[in-house]
């Protein structure tokens, strides 16, 4: 098409002469536009479309999780509500606002990208990365935390109430911070390389990479104070009173197996004594794990009504131990694919993000030129969509 | 001469989103998420699914219409788009629907330790 401009009798040049006189029209062609298209407009709204079409794979895609994440809570709600208990809101009330807040820096980015403003894209692009770490630093502290306690997808799901922390774990922690602290590494060597070297280029691009790269651990951070503020006591409570709490899951059990209506009475009687226990040491850690006791037990009793009248009981009613691995397996299932696959889309937010930050270090976007910033925008803001309704589905069941 | 078009006499298609807009969008959101967080104290029995998702929708709508330009974008953008939520709807409902009649014949024991229990409801469901 392009050709056509200078020559129009010759329109079907051959890419020879067409690579030859590509630098006789070049005042009309910039560097960034595509020989392909006429105009920078034409070349920025062939890429949204592009685009667009993209992110609606991507909704298609996403939608087959959300249906079956429909199916199963539609055939088992009260699994769902059991183990939604295990989801700590306030980590994914927290990882809801930062990814919120990364949506606004992006938009921000492209604005800055259309008016030109490189250094102000440039630090919001990179405020825009460290959020994203820090939504991966806060996620890779649920995960452990979880992983630890075997609340595992079904096949793996080992969670036993009578020892939720089980010694002897791999440090998950550890494992999920490896890569990226090797990452680290690497970018803080290159910093030191760029700088020694006085390459001002490579600089510019290490120094927000390093904050990016830090804010992962500051997302780990956040993520265990936000964590042990209801569990750190918790689980000092859990290890002191350990031998108790032993005896009052393992009744629990019982409770859940056989004898429900002796097992009622020596539950609560357990129930007394912990609630005694917990008041005389003031451990408020204990008080948590008291509620959540009675949560379960408030279960149980449903099993012991289901069991009474057995024979006009439908599946509705004999709700059933909704934390054995059978039927909780199937909700961290469906937890995991759904969170899993959104932090895989970070993941490659994050990868084309660097992409972004480098080029914008470079200067490469103007008023004609923002289509990269845009699209990589319209990416990040469906994930963030996503995650949308990812939270209220997994966290806020009642 | 469509290649004159672009560079000299201005004509810029860029469509830069006023700041007050973005950070407004953005305030709505963290509004409307501290709100959904504090429903979930209540209990709104059946609502609650319908709360809980209208909120999420509404959060939705802000950023696909404000941050991802939808609402000043090109009419066709918007169809492809929406059009896609459509067909999300038909999927999710058809599936749904079907799991519901069929699931019984499939799946008819809810849990282990209670199997036996249920064998005698199970034409209840």
């Amino acid at each position: 098409m392009s050709t056509t401009d200078v020559q129009p009798p010759d329109s079907e040049s051959t890419p020879n002469s067409h690579g030859g006189d590509h630098g006789s029209h070049d005042h009309d062609h910039p560097a960034f536009l595509a020989h392909h298209f006429d105009t920078p407009e034409q070349q920025f709204d062939s890429g949204k479309l592009g685009m667009w079409l993209f992110l609606v794979t991507e909704v298609l895609f996403f939608s087959g999780m959300f249906c079956a994440y429909a199916i199963f809570r539609m055939l088992r709600p009260e699994v769902f509500e059991g183990n939604s208990q295990f989801l700590n809101t306030k980590l994914g009330a927290i990882n809801t606002g930062v990814l919120l807040f990364s949506s606004l820096t992006m938009a921000w980015a492209v604005r800055c990208a259309q008016t030109e403003e490189y250094k102000k894209l440039t630090m919001l692009l990179a405020s825009t990365l460290s959020c994203a770490m820090v939504f991966l630093g806060v996620k890779s502290i649920e995960y452990s935390h979880k992983w630890g306690m075997g609340l595992n997808p079904a096949g793996y799901y080992t969670y036993n109430p009578a020892n939720p922390h089980p010694e002897g774990q791999p440090n998950f922690l550890l494992w999920l911070c490896l890569p990226f602290a090797v990452i680290t590494v690497g970018v803080l060597i290159w910093l030191a390389v760029s700088f020694v070297k006085k390459n001002t280029f490579q600089l510019a691009c290490a120094k927000p990479l390093f904050v990016v790269c830090l804010s992962f651990f500051g997302g780990v951070g956040l993520g265990a104070i936000l964590e042990s503020g209801g569990d750190a006591e918790h689980a000092d409570g859990d290890h002191a009173a350990a031998g108790d709490h032993a005896d009052a899951h393992g009744d629990l059990h019982a409770a859940a197996d056989g004898d429900h209506a002796a097992a009622e009475s020596n539950e609560t009687g357990d129930l007394t004594a912990i609630e005694a226990l917990a008041r005389n040491s003031a451990n408020t850690g204990l008080q948590g794990e008291l509620d959540a006791r009675r949560r379960q037990l408030a279960l149980a009793d449903g099993t012991v009504m289901s069991d009474n009248t057995e024979l006009v009981a439908t599946i509705d009613e004999a709700s059933g131990d909704v934390y054995t691995p059978r039927t909780a397996g199937v909700f961290f299932s469906i937890y995991y694919c759904m969170t899993g696959v959104h932090a895989i889309h970070i993941l490659a937010g994050v990868g084309v993000m660097v992409w972004l930050l480098i080029r914008s270090i470079r200067q490469d976007f103007n008023r004609q030129y923002f289509g990269p910033v845009d699209y990589v925008g319209l990416y990040w803001h469906l994930v963030d969509l996503i995650w949308i309704y990812l939270f209220p589905l997994l966290y806020l069941i009642r | 001469m469509s290649a004159h078009g672009h560079s000299d006499d201005g004509t810029d298609f860029a469509h830069p989103m006023p700041l007050p807009l973005l950070f407004g969008v953005f305030f709505a959101l963290v509004i409307l998420t501290i709100i959904t967080v504090f429903q979930a104290n209540f209990d709104l029995g059946s609502f609650d699914i319908v709360v809980v998702m209208g909120i999420a929708t509404v959060k939705a709508a802000l950023v696909a219409f404000f941050f991802m330009h939808l609402a000043f974008d090109k009419p066709f953008n918007i169809i492809l788009f929406l059009g896609s939520f459509v067909f999300v709807g038909l999927f999710v409902i058809f599936t749904l629907g079907d799991s519901r009649m069929t699931s019984d014949s499939f799946e008819p024991i809810i849990d282990d330790p209670i199997a036996s229990e249920v064998v005698p409801a199970e034409t209840g469901m």
